[in-house]
């Protein structure tokens, strides 16, 4: 199993993340040795078998009253915000003025 | 007996009798961090030691002669650094958390704190808990108590570390695949993973949430078992936390023998590429628990060998989800001047995560992605199923399972760090509990010729802790390497 360069640089685009030409060089390596690693797995029978997400027993979803109660204030939400403005989340301009 | 020798529960009694004082306990631990921290780099962050003296000092004055206590009051605890502490920045070992100081604290902190124990400070980790040495923090590695040249194993390193160097009583860790027991078992401490939902998970900073779980790294087993008194039981605020009664874990300890457990030894754990010392000090192991009225048996667990490739696949799909949230909006690192919100999530992400986070995210990516979705992660999904019906079978016919932790001693530092897959494979031993979600503990059993210690991991059935803890406790009093200590140099 051989991974591309493009490949990486569409996984990476996927995954956004900006990797140098030097680090999409090395996981194009990398990623081939890893995903060479994994095919043993396809020698495993696996027909009919039900994957595991969880082994949670029952799997069930856990519901709650909708109801209100105490959480963060706007402030206190917004404490770790790199910016804000106006007790929002400043982000840079994503609609054009034009 | 010097204060920062004690074990959690003889410190415990030495406050509960009012032999030792808060304000004492706060002095010796931070001299002595004063002494080796620099060498052992265990914490990412100290705590303030004046608040907390300050903190002993009311709490001495409000106990006065009564001293009704609670068991962790006191207690200087360390917690690792993936586990959100109100007030203490939460870094995960990532520059992408820079100037995180999260607004709530983890469950299991909540607990610790409602008993008055100080928090002495953040442990050191590889970056969000992805790795098996902590080689992969941004912080730099913590290093080997033992031999300041080795690695103190991963992802709980400085966890581990900072136990055996008696930098703390005891330690909080997370175990992905084995982030807790593998760095007990380079640091000759004593690692509990509980069964998956046994202990919540709300405010653990998500790597791989179908396999993460908090857990303890201790001195001893009695330790073990008084953290998980602390750290167990349900929570509302965690989906996937059991609902279960939660025992007195202490009262394992009424049988001080094995008798009528029947220990299975998977033949799959001791072959090739296994070290000579660790399969003679876990075979030594073995035999001591047979003299303790245990019956061993051998038993196989046919899908062993593919652990390793299922846990990567399904590790990794789930980190890069849950670390998608890491976009430079709503906490921690954002890089500077971007021109549009694309481009500042990509550069934010670049210049914030570490090699191996992006690696596996990228791994993770590819796994999840349109074509490939079927090849790799329902393949592991199917192949976990298989691997979970083999610890259903084999606990059929036995209680306990026995088996080394890591295939070797702790590694030289900078061994692994340039071959992704050498440093996967040290999971090897521990991976398999994780994809099953049953209880896993590791303990010292042994000495390497060049002085490391050597670990022997005990697994159970899904919630049998205390069996876990009882055949641990048995040999612990039977032998004693729990009772040796790195002299640090």
């Amino acid at each position: 199993m051989s991974i591309e360069i493009r490949q990486v640089e569409h996984v990476a685009d996927l995954a956004r993340l900006q990797l140098s030409r030097e680090e999409l060089e090395r996981l194009s390596t990398q990623l081939s040795g890893i995903l060479a690693y994994m095919e043993e797995l396809n020698a495993i029978e696996t027909a009919g078998v039900p994957g595991t997400a969880s082994v949670v027993a029952g799997d069930v979803n856990v519901l709650r009253e909708d109801e209100v109660r105490p959480s963060l204030s706007q402030a206190h939400a917004l404490s770790n915000a790199p910016e804000a403005v106006d007790g929002l989340f400043q982000v840079p301009q994503i609609i054009s003025d034009r | 007996m010097s204060l920062v020798k004690c074990t959690l529960k003889e410190l415990q009694d030495r406050f509960t009798r009012g032999d030792v004082s808060a304000v004492e306990i706060v002095r010796a631990y931070f001299l002595r961090i004063s002494v080796v921290e620099s060498k052992v780099k265990a914490y990412i962050t100290l705590n303030d030691k004046e608040t907390l003296l300050s903190q002993a000092e009311a709490l001495d004055e409000a106990l006065g002669a009564w001293r009704k206590t609670e068991p962790m009051m006191a207690m200087p605890i360390a917690i690792k650094d993936n586990i959100c502490t109100e007030s203490l920045p939460t870094t995960c070992g990532s520059r992408i958390l820079g100037g995180f100081t999260p607004p709530y604290s983890a469950t299991v902190v909540d607990a610790l704190r409602a008993q008055q124990c100080f928090f002495i400070g953040k442990t050191n980790l590889d970056e969000f808990g992805m790795g098996s040495s902590t080689e992969y923090s941004a912080f730099g590695p913590s290093r080997n108590p033992w031999k300041l040249s080795c690695v103190p194993g991963g992802s709980s390193g400085g966890s581990a570390a900072a136990v055996a160097a008696d930098e703390c009583v005891a330690a909080l860790g997370t175990d992905t695949g084995g982030s807790i027991r593998q760095p007990a078992a380079c640091c000759g401490v004593v690692g509990l993973k509980p069964t998956y939902g046994r202990v919540s998970r709300y405010g653990l900073i998500a790597f791989a949430s179908s396999l993460d779980q908090i857990g303890s790294i201790t001195k001893d087993v009695m330790d073990a078992a008084l953290m998980l008194n602390v750290l167990a039981g349900h929570d509302p605020r965690d989906s996937t936390s059991a609902d279960k009664p939660v025992p007195d874990f202490t009262r394992a300890f009424k049988k001080k023998d094995v008798k009528k457990l029947r220990i299975g030894v998977p033949l799959e754990f001791f072959a090739e590429g296994l070290d000579q010392e660790v399969y003679d000090a876990v075979g030594e192991a073995l035999a001591v628990l047979e003299d303790l009225g245990g019956t061993i048996e051998e038993v196989s667990l046919p899908h062993t060998g593919v652990a390793v490739a299922t846990y990567y696949i399904v590790a990794t799909a789930e980190a890069s989800s849950n670390l998608a949230r890491y976009d430079g909006v709503k906490y921690g690192f954002r890089a500077k001047e971007s021109p549009d919100l694309l481009e500042m999530y990509r550069s934010t992400r670049q210049e914030g995560f570490g090699p191996e986070v992006k690696r596996r995210i990228m791994l993770g990516t590819y796994a999840l992605s349109s074509g490939y979705y079927d090849a790799y992660y329902a393949k592991a999904q199917a192949v976990r199923t298989l691997i979970r019906q083999d610890f259903d079978r084999v606990f059929q016919d036995v209680d306990l399972l026995v088996t080394p932790v890591m295939p070797t001693p702790a590694f030289q530092l900078g061994e692994k760090i340039e071959d992704p897959l050498q440093m996967y494979l040290s999971d090897l031993y521990t991976i398999s509990a994780s994809l099953a979600g049953i209880p896993a503990m590791a303990l010292p059993c042994g000495l390497s010729r060049k002085g490391l210690p050597i670990g022997m991991q005990i697994l159970g059935r899904p919630f049998e802790e205390d069996v876990v803890l009882r055949a641990a406790r048995a040999y612990e009093l039977a032998t004693d390497w729990h009772k040796k200590r790195p002299l640090i140099r």
